[in-house]
């Protein structure tokens, strides 16, 4: 277990009380984490200290901007184990990334007909993307399944391949059961089968270790405000022979060569990708993001979250009427999606509100994996570096003062 | 807890009156908030003189939303369509007797954009049906 007496003193937020006078219990950092004070005051520093814009300009502030905007760039590449920064796009978050494979990359390179593997337990951002595709282009859209205790039913995924997918797409893990899927597995499979593969890692690279050339994954998308970074940034990793060969994204200025009037070539990787002033104090952030998680070590992380999560699990099951989806804790990162028998969970999340307890309630942008399971919603409780078992006492004690309100 | 979950709320989610669907009806409409996924289908039977004889809710969702829809049908039971249209956030709002955030408003406001998109016999349930 992390020593969370310190961790939580790198994250101010985690003092405040609410309107009740309760201590804030953040439990739902699978929407967004918590930011530790070195990321908050390296995006201040910028600002105070080197903001200009980058790339063009050849003063002081501009050098500086840009050797902290592609230096960050470096830090992530090496985070995810790129083997080049190129290859590491920056765009808002993992829906963009998502997006700009399906529109540069997907849009070049399939036509009516072809088919996209995606599975049950897709994020509404990589199942919408391909909803829009198919409906522009008449590309086919079918799923790996779900099993009833959350994992993705491989044998299914392999007759799936015996159709000929030109790409498979799919969460590393679940935000709402927390299954981690064998990514490196299903990416070899796509392999063998001639496809290419799309990684949604919002929720696997903020708590495992990710190597992404282990994995051998074509494109792998993330978000930075997941991993204890600023909102509004995000990254798409490519290899890069696939990243040379699409064609831009969005044009603009930054992502050209050269622009005649009635022209334009494109810049080279991975600026052709990043057109307009970018995110550049959020970049920053963002490295600091990678810089501080990598100083815990995340095997660390990995682990203490492994920690709390089996003794959620095990108090949250003890309490009647409460069920939680999703496999056991061996093979999920720190989600607990549950129900609460006869209460609704926007019930739930308002109630234990009152004692400063943070969960989310709702679908979870996960609505066709609910209708699975026949349920409309879920309440959320999730977990990172800085979570304690104490806490986890905390939401136990309020499920059951909303069960003996609704008596 | 208060103010949210007065004793009153509580009660008409656990013991709903009028619960239910209407066959035969006039009016009938359903729709989702598309932010949790409550979803209710309101039940009109209307008279010869234009006045709400019956009206039924059925669906699912939080405490809120089905307590504030019992409680409406209640309230328009005997009401002419014409102030049914009228009706409005403020009148939930005194109905339920609390203060809700923008999120739980939502909640709150469901059952009266379903019964207002359905007498005027709209396609959608939205926001400003009752802003």
């Amino acid at each position: 277990m992390l020593n969370t007496d310190l961790i939580r003193k790198d994250f101010p937020i985690l003092e405040r009380t609410t309107a009740s006078g309760a201590r804030v219990v953040y439990l739902d950092s699978t929407a967004t984490s918590q930011k530790p004070l070195a990321v908050i005051e390296a995006m201040n520093d910028f600002y105070r200290r080197s903001n200009a814009n980058i790339h063009r300009g050849v003063h002081t502030l501009a050098e500086e901007s840009t050797a902290l905007y592609e230096g960050a760039r470096e830090k992530i590449a090496k985070f995810i184990n790129a083997a080049s920064a190129r290859q590491v796009i920056y765009t808002r978050n993992t829906t963009e990334s998502i997006n700009l494979v399906a529109y540069s990359w997907a849009r070049a390179n399939l036509k009516a007909g072809d088919l996209v593997i995606l599975t049950e337990m897709e994020h509404h951002s990589n199942l919408v993307p391909w909803h829009m595709l198919a409906a522009e282009r008449g590309v086919e859209l079918d799923f790996i399944t779900v099993t009833a205790d959350g994992l993705l039913d491989l044998d299914a995924y392999k007759s799936l391949l015996a159709r000929g997918p030109k790409l498979v797409s799919f969460t590393h893990m679940s935000n709402v059961l927390g299954t981690v899927n064998p990514a490196a597995e299903i990416i070899h499979l796509a392999r063998d089968a001639g496809a290419v593969t799309l990684v949604d890692g919002a929720q696997s690279v903020p708590h495992l270790a990710v190597d992404v050339q282990a994995l051998d994954a074509d494109f792998y998308a993330f978000s930075a405000h997941k991993m204890c970074g600023p909102t509004g940034i995000g990254a798409l990793y490519g290899k890069a022979e696939l990243l040379e060969a699409m064609p831009p994204f969005l044009g603009g200025g930054d992502m050209i060569r050269e622009v005649k009037l009635r022209s334009f070539r494109p810049n080279s990787l991975p600026h052709k990708f990043e057109a307009g002033t970018p995110a550049i104090a959020e970049a920053v952030g963002f490295g600091a993001a990678v810089d501080y998680l990598t100083k815990i070590g995340m095997d660390k992380i990995a682990a203490h979250e492994h920690a709390i999560t089996e003794y959620a699990l095990e108090r949250l099951e003890e309490i009647p009427g409460v069920k939680v989806f999703g496999p056991s804790a061996d093979k999920k990162g720190g989600v607990a999606a549950f129900t609460l028998e006869g209460i609704h969970p926007h019930d739930v999340a308002q109630i234990l509100d009152q004692d400063g307890i943070a969960v989310r309630a709702g679908h979870h942008c996960a609505q066709p994996l609910h209708e699975k399971f026949g349920i409309p919603a879920t309440s959320r409780a999730s977990f990172y570096l800085y979570s304690t078992k104490a806490e986890v006492d905390l939401l136990v004690d309020g499920i059951y003062k909303v069960k003996k309100l609704f008596g | 807890m208060d103010d949210l979950y007065r004793e009153v709320i509580i009660e008409h989610y656990k013991n709903p009156s009028y619960r239910g669907k209407l066959d035969p009806h006039d009016i009938s409409f359903a729709d989702n908030n598309p932010l949790c996924g409550d979803h209710i289908q309101v039940d009109l039977r209307v008279d010869a003189d234009g006045k709400v004889a019956d009206a039924r809710f059925d669906g699912h969702g939080c405490a809120i939303s089905q307590a504030s829809a019992d409680l409406l049908m209640e309230s328009i039971i005997g009401k002419p369509v014409e102030d049914v249209k009228q009706l409005n956030k403020d009148f939930i709002l005194e109905m339920l007797g609390i203060d809700l955030g923008p999120v739980r408003l939502k909640c709150a406001l469901l059952s009266l954009k379903v019964l207002k998109a359905g007498v005027y016999g709209l396609g959608e349930a939205s926001d400003s049906l009752v802003e």
